[in-house]
């Protein structure tokens, strides 16, 4: 096949590059500042490469947010396994399950999943707080729980619907009840649609900001807001906060370059026939 | 083992009723076949049985318990369902032993009770495969295999044999069967296929829009149809059905259609109103083409010309014109015949079976 370079293709790869350097300049401008020397940070010189690379930047970053990293670890881990299986047990009991009533039941579900989390947040404050829980971890994890069903929710439900009912009516007949049913054979077969969500939900949780500077005090604070305390000082080297986002940015980026293409098929699932 | 009693049992889905007042009653080990037209209700009446769908009214017993309210997991039945549901994860060797696991069975009894399950369907091979690697007629025995190990005290079936193709379905036709005569567990079996239900059934339930039509063994419904309906359900091709009247004609009781009458049998149906309309009933193989002297009494041999003549190997299919009236007429053997060919046909007229047209129900 001959290969066709006209003004259109041109002007394509033309657009598209374009669009890629626009995309890519916050990441640029994260990495070269991380690495300068702090007294080497001018606004006008802002653009360029560093003279000399600061590795220490990073040293200096993860030892100041060392806490906040251990705080998010603990968050995310905790609220995305929590809302994950709750969320398999709802869709298991959704699509599977279903009883008078359960189609309007997960019509409301639904609703949660169009709230915005500025909406909720006063509520959220005072239910916290007299619940005791304001300003500590679990607040925030049960918060992240909850508001993170309605989407676990969804998106276990509609992978059960792949399963076809006889498998779950064969079970019972082999004398499996409500639980058996799932760890035996439903749970077994979820494992793409774990991967999914778990993935969607610690990326949620792992970036959220605004509960968490709202709902914990400062010893407990995630990375998102000791990240913003970094460069919200007076005076700021601003190489440290600039390291800190890249750090804080890496257990994301890793998980989708090694689970991404599970996300890719999961979302696809079902939507081919086997 | 056990006898199985459905009394009036009524499924409604909302407003709408599908299964109406259903009676019946299985004896212990005996083989039943459900068969009706799609959407008849035999998959839900199976359904009821199982526990997977609730009762609307009415009772259902296995044994001696009434299991309307007993959950599908205690009421000891086994299925298989017509895309096997085997479960996809397991081994084959897992999905027979999954039933024994969810009934605390000791270890070595489960090793024992699948192996054993494994001979009788020559599964040994295959028992550490997951079933994406079977065949099709593989993956029907272990969805057999997994029913059987159980030891039920009801087998229930819903077109297992559908997904087949029609060697394999022969042969596991057989197969069942010979399962059944060696376990006598009481069978419940929902098909399309006319001959399974011939073959297989003890007796068959015929059933229509949730309605019962007759029960009856393959004999008496392939005879003594209770109505219209089955008559030309069961049978393929179907029953012969035309119009004609009951008359004395020298004071023999006889049927006519049109210009063709055919003096009753003695024994039969001579307590009818004369002049009574009736629909007539003759199976295809109820009318002879060869050896017409030897087998059938002179009074019921007509003259009929050929419309359509067809050689299906071992028997032919003859559309026929008697005295104006047509009839289908299956005959043994291969019968060289071309349309306008003239022949004696013979009527069996003592399997004739005459319906009420108003009711449509056959007249005792
Ligand atoms: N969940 C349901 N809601 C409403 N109607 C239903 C439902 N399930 C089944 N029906 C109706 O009940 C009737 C009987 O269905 P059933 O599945 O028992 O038929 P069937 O005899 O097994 O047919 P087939 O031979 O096609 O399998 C059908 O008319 C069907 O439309
Ligand atoms: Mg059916």
């Amino acid at each position: 096949m001959k290969s066709k370079v006209n003004i259109k293709t041109v002007s394509y790869y033309a657009t598209l590059g374009i669009l890629v350097i626009f995309f890519l300049m916050p990441a640029y401008m994260a990495v070269v500042t991380a690495l300068k020397q702090p007294g080497d940070i001018t606004l006008p010189t802002s653009w360029d490469l560093p003279a000399t690379l600061n590795w220490a930047s990073f040293s200096e970053a993860f030892a100041m947010l060392r806490p906040n990293l251990v705080n998010s670890f603990i968050l995310t881990i905790c609220a995305t396994a929590g809302s994950t299986i709750l969320g398999s047990l709802n869709g298991y009991v959704f699509s599977k399950w279903k009883f008078k009533g359960s189609e309007i039941i997960f019509t409301l579900f639904l609703f949660g999943m169009f709230i915005p989390y500025q909406v909720i947040l006063i509520p959220l404050f005072q239910t916290l707080r007299a619940m005791n829980l304001y300003g500590g971890l679990p607040g925030l994890i049960l918060a992240h729980i909850v508001y993170g069903l309605p989407i676990t929710s969804l998106i276990f439900r509609n992978f059960y619907a792949q399963i076809p009912d006889s498998l779950i009516e064969s079970a019972r007949l082999d004398g499996a009840g409500f639980f058996s049913v799932y760890l035996k054979l439903v749970f077994p077969l979820s494992i793409p649609g774990f991967v999914v969500t778990s993935l969607w939900q610690f990326t949620q949780i792992w970036n959220e900001f605004l509960w968490a500077i709202t709902l914990t005090r400062h010893s407990e604070n995630p990375i998102t807001v000791g990240l913003a305390n970094l460069a919200g000082g007076q005076a700021v080297s601003w190489n440290l906060p600039m390291a800190g986002s890249i750090m804080a940015a890496l257990p994301v980026l890793c998980i989708y370059i090694f689970l991404g293409r599970y996300f890719i098929r999961g979302l696809l699932a079902g939507s081919v026939k086997e | 083992m056990a006898q199985v009693k459905l009394n009036n049992v009524v499924k409604n889905y909302g407003n709408v009723k599908v299964v109406h007042g259903a009676d019946l009653l299985i004896d212990d080990s005996e083989f039943i076949v459900l068969v009706g037209p799609s959407g008849c209700g035999k998959s839900t009446i199976l359904r009821m049985i199982a526990g997977l769908e609730t009762i609307s009214g009415g009772e259902i017993v296995i044994g001696d318990q009434v299991v309307n309210r007993v959950s599908p997991k205690d009421r000891n039945v086994a299925m298989v369902f017509q895309n096997y549901a085997l479960y996809p994860h397991m081994t084959v060797r897992e999905n027979m032993a999954f039933g024994l696991k969810m009934a605390k069975e000791p270890r070595d009894i489960i090793e024992k009770k699948v192996n054993q399950a494994a001979a009788t369907l020559e599964l040994g091979p295959y028992l550490d495969r997951k079933p994406a690697a079977l065949s099709g007629g593989q993956r029907q025995r272990v969805a057999m295999g997994r029913a059987i190990v159980r030891q039920p005290d009801v087998f229930l079936f819903d077109e297992p044999l559908s997904n087949l193709d029609a060697q394999l379905r022969t042969q596991m036709r057989m197969e069942l069967k010979k399962l059944h005569l060696q376990f006598k567990t009481t069978t419940i079996y929902v098909t399309h296929d006319q001959i399974e239900a011939m073959t297989l059934a003890d007796r068959i339930v015929i059933l229509k829009d949730g309605y019962i039509q007759q029960v009856g063994s393959p004999i008496e419904v392939f005879e003594r149809p209770a109505n219209v309906f089955v008559a030309q359900f069961i049978g393929n091709p179907p029953m012969n059905i035309i119009k004609g009247k009951c008359t004395r004609v020298n004071g023999a009781m006889t049927l006519v259609a049109g210009d063709l009458s055919l003096q009753l049998p003695e024994d039969k149906y001579q307590d009818i109103a004369e002049g009574k309309s009736v629909l007539i009933g003759i199976r295809p193989d109820g009318i002879k083409v060869r050896d017409v002297e030897h087998r059938i009494r002179e009074e019921w041999r007509k003259e009929a010309t050929v419309n359509v003549a067809e050689i299906l190997g071992g028997q032919s299919l003859l559309e026929l014109n008697i005295s104006n009236n047509r009839f289908i007429a299956e005959v043994e053997g291969r019968m060289k015949l071309h349309p306008g060919d003239k022949v004696t046909v013979g009527f069996e007229l003592d399997r004739v079976v005459l319906f009420d047209p108003e009711t449509t129900e056959a007249i005792a």
